[in-house]
């Protein structure tokens, strides 16, 4: 009775787990289905393609730019990533391993710069930027992560929280300075963390479509494919077909680099510091 | 301020054991010196890029500016019209609340539902996981789009299998409307991007479904024993644990209501078949109607459209003090719930 009850309660349980799945991928499929067909039958109700055309995908390579955009985009992204982890990682490693007085008021003061909209400072910044002459270009978005990240400081801090201190400790005792304890000690006990904050940037980066609307949209030179997408229906006279299929390739990065890192992720989470 | 109750352990703490002699003159000297030089980049940081430019918003919200010609003082003016004159802020605040009242909560919800769904994967739960969090990992442009395709009101699937049912209904002598207009009308187009908010669920789910695994097993065990149903299970087991998450989530979506602007704004522009370049973006922000006008847009508009930078910082000083209020409220909480998070 009682088992017959806990295998209908299974049955129960993942059908709903497979309708909510069907109902996260369905608009995914419906896109890709959609790249793959002619342009009549893309801005049609046909649901199914009556022939395929992953040409579709040669023809936005040539149409719209994409090289460029791609590389737009891993420029914004890549730098940031790379500028953000130099500045970041001593500034979370003074917070999580060395005391001083107003270490809490700078932690409190970053969990603020963390939380607040940025729309609230973006009237001066602009200012500032315009008058560097550096509006129309991706810089105004990528300097500022030479000069830390919020967000990636409070993550990188969490983390080296987690590393325990005696390795530090350790390292001290044999001669070691801090700099040379978040180099050699630090540093390599902290690389799913370290790798997650780059993720979580480099995808924040990619995926940003205010700070490019805001900084790039007068210069199309100067587009990432994310702020790109959302224009290519109207001013290059693009079908629903070559905008889904740009679609897919705005994803595809994101998505490649999610499956190769989910290892990572995983670590960052389980191994944390005591290790062999 | 966050972690008042834990500051006199971290006096404590910060004692430090008494170092073998000779080392001292030289060593603590250097141990002053070294977070802040650790530290200089990021403090420039906050302040050219944080402190300075909140400072900035403060003065232009008392001036007239364009932004490409010194601002002008005008005492207060820009607020007078804020709370007096402006006849779009009160449907873009309007709006912002609605989604803080509706999206918010549905989103929260949302997230617990398919959390717990997760939770109950004997097998392939990572794939599953994936499945569930990969809207939100994708650009929201791309998301938006696509969403907007699937509910176009003429070819979209969605409308197409309702139009279907409908068609079934009439034939059995039921006269109903299941089509609705989806982005283009303006009863619509919030309640859409809630749909679409709920697609792109999956940053609340994954910290909601690490809470849930948090909640001990044994714990559901005596309380089933006890002879306690779902319903109370949920209340005195699941949701007790979940508690700090649920206010994280609320604060956050606050804070995400009233920047709220990526989805709208493509949204608008690509339902109404318009560019979103420039102008022609600036001229479908919150179309159909002002139905999808956000605070956050009509700050952007004010600024990089109408050029009355002074005006939009006035807004931006509003935004700053509401956003300031949920986030106080959620670090005072945090140090209540668990100390060591807020300090």
């Amino acid at each position: 009775m009682n088992r017959r009850r806990s295998l209908a309660q299974l049955v129960a349980d993942h059908t709903i787990l497979v309708t909510l799945a069907i109902m996260f991928l369905a608009p995914f499929l419906f896109v890709l289905l959609t790249s793959l067909m002619t342009a009549g039958e893309a801005g049609s109700r046909v649901f199914w393609p009556s022939s395929w055309h992953p040409e579709n995908y040669v023809r936005v390579f040539q149409k719209l730019d994409m090289l460029r955009l791609y590389a737009n985009s891993a420029t914004y992204a890549g730098l940031a990533t790379l500028f953000m982890l130099l500045s970041s990682i001593p500034a979370a490693y003074a917070l999580a391993r060395i005391k001083f007085r107003g270490s809490r008021l700078i932690f409190v003061i970053i969990i603020w710069a963390m939380m607040l909209p940025p729309q609230i400072t973006t009237v001066p910044l602009y200012v500032m930027w315009s008058k560097l002459g550096l509006t129309g270009s991706l810089w105004p978005l990528i300097l500022p992560n030479l000069l830390g990240d919020a967000f990636s400081v409070f993550l990188l801090r969490q983390f080296f929280l987690t590393i325990p201190k005696e390795y530090s400790e350790s390292a001290k005792l044999d001669g070691c300075g801090h700099f040379q304890i978040m180099t050699r000690v630090v540093m390599p006990m902290a690389k799913p963390g370290i790798a997650a904050a780059a993720i979580f940037l480099f995808f924040w980066s990619w995926n940003d479509y205010y700070g490019p609307l805001l900084y790039t949209s007068q210069n199309p030179k100067a587009w990432p494919i994310s702020y790109a997408l959302a224009t290519f229906r109207t001013t290059k006279n693009v079908d629903w077909d070559l905008t889904m299929a740009a679609a897919i390739l705005a994803m595809i990065p994101v998505i490649l680099i999610f499956f190769a890192a989910q290892k990572v992720f995983v670590q960052g989470i389980t191994l944390t510091g005591v290790k062999g | 301020m966050a972690g008042r109750p834990n500051a006199r352990e971290e006096v404590r703490e910060s004692v430090p054991a008494p170092p073998p002699a000779g080392l001292i003159s030289r060593g603590s000297k250097r141990k002053n010196l070294t977070p802040w030089l650790f530290l200089a980049p990021m403090l420039a940081g906050v302040g050219v890029f944080f402190i300075y430019p909140l400072a900035m918003t403060l003065y232009y919200s008392f001036t007239a500016f364009n932004i490409f010609t010194p601002p002008r003082w005008n005492n207060f003016a820009n607020w007078i019209y804020l709370f007096g004159a402006d006849p779009t802020v009160k449907t873009a605040a309007k709006n912002t609340l609605w989604f803080v009242l509706i999206m918010v909560p549905t989103r929260i919800i949302g997230a617990l539902v398919v959390a717990s769904a997760l939770t109950k994967a004997k097998r392939a739960s990572g794939v599953f996981r994936t499945i569930m969090y990969l809207p939100a990992l994708i650009p929201p442009v791309a998301s938006t789009i696509a969403f907007v395709h699937v509910l176009n009101p003429v070819t979209g699937p969605v409308n197409t299998v309702l139009g279907k049912i409908a068609q079934g209904l009439s034939n059995i002598g039921l006269e109903v409307s299941l089509t609705p207009g989806w982005f283009t009308n303006p009863n619509w187009s919030k309640p859409s991007l809630t749909f679409l908010a709920l697609w792109l669920v999956g940053d609340i789910m994954v910290i909601m479904l690490a809470a849930l695994l948090d909640v001990p097993i044994e714990q559901y065990e005596a309380a089933e024993l006890d002879g306690a149903g779902s319903i109370r299970r949920f209340r005195h087991v699941t949701l007790p644990t979940i508690r700090p998450v649920i206010l994280f989530a609320v604060v956050t979506g606050i804070i995400g209501a009233l920047q709220y602007f990526t989805e709208p704004a493509v949204a608008s522009a690509v339902a109404q078949g318009k560019a979103t370049v420039g102008g022609g973006m600036n001229s479908t922000i919150g179309w159909p109607g002002q139905s999808t006008m956000t605070y956050g847009q009509w700050l952007y508009l004010e600024a990089f459209n109408y050029y009355k930078a002074g005006y939009a910082s006035t807004l931006a000083v509003v935004m700053f003090v509401v956003a300031a209020v949920a986030i106080f409220l959620l670090l005072r909480r945090f140090s209540e719930f668990s100390p060591e998070v807020a300090s």
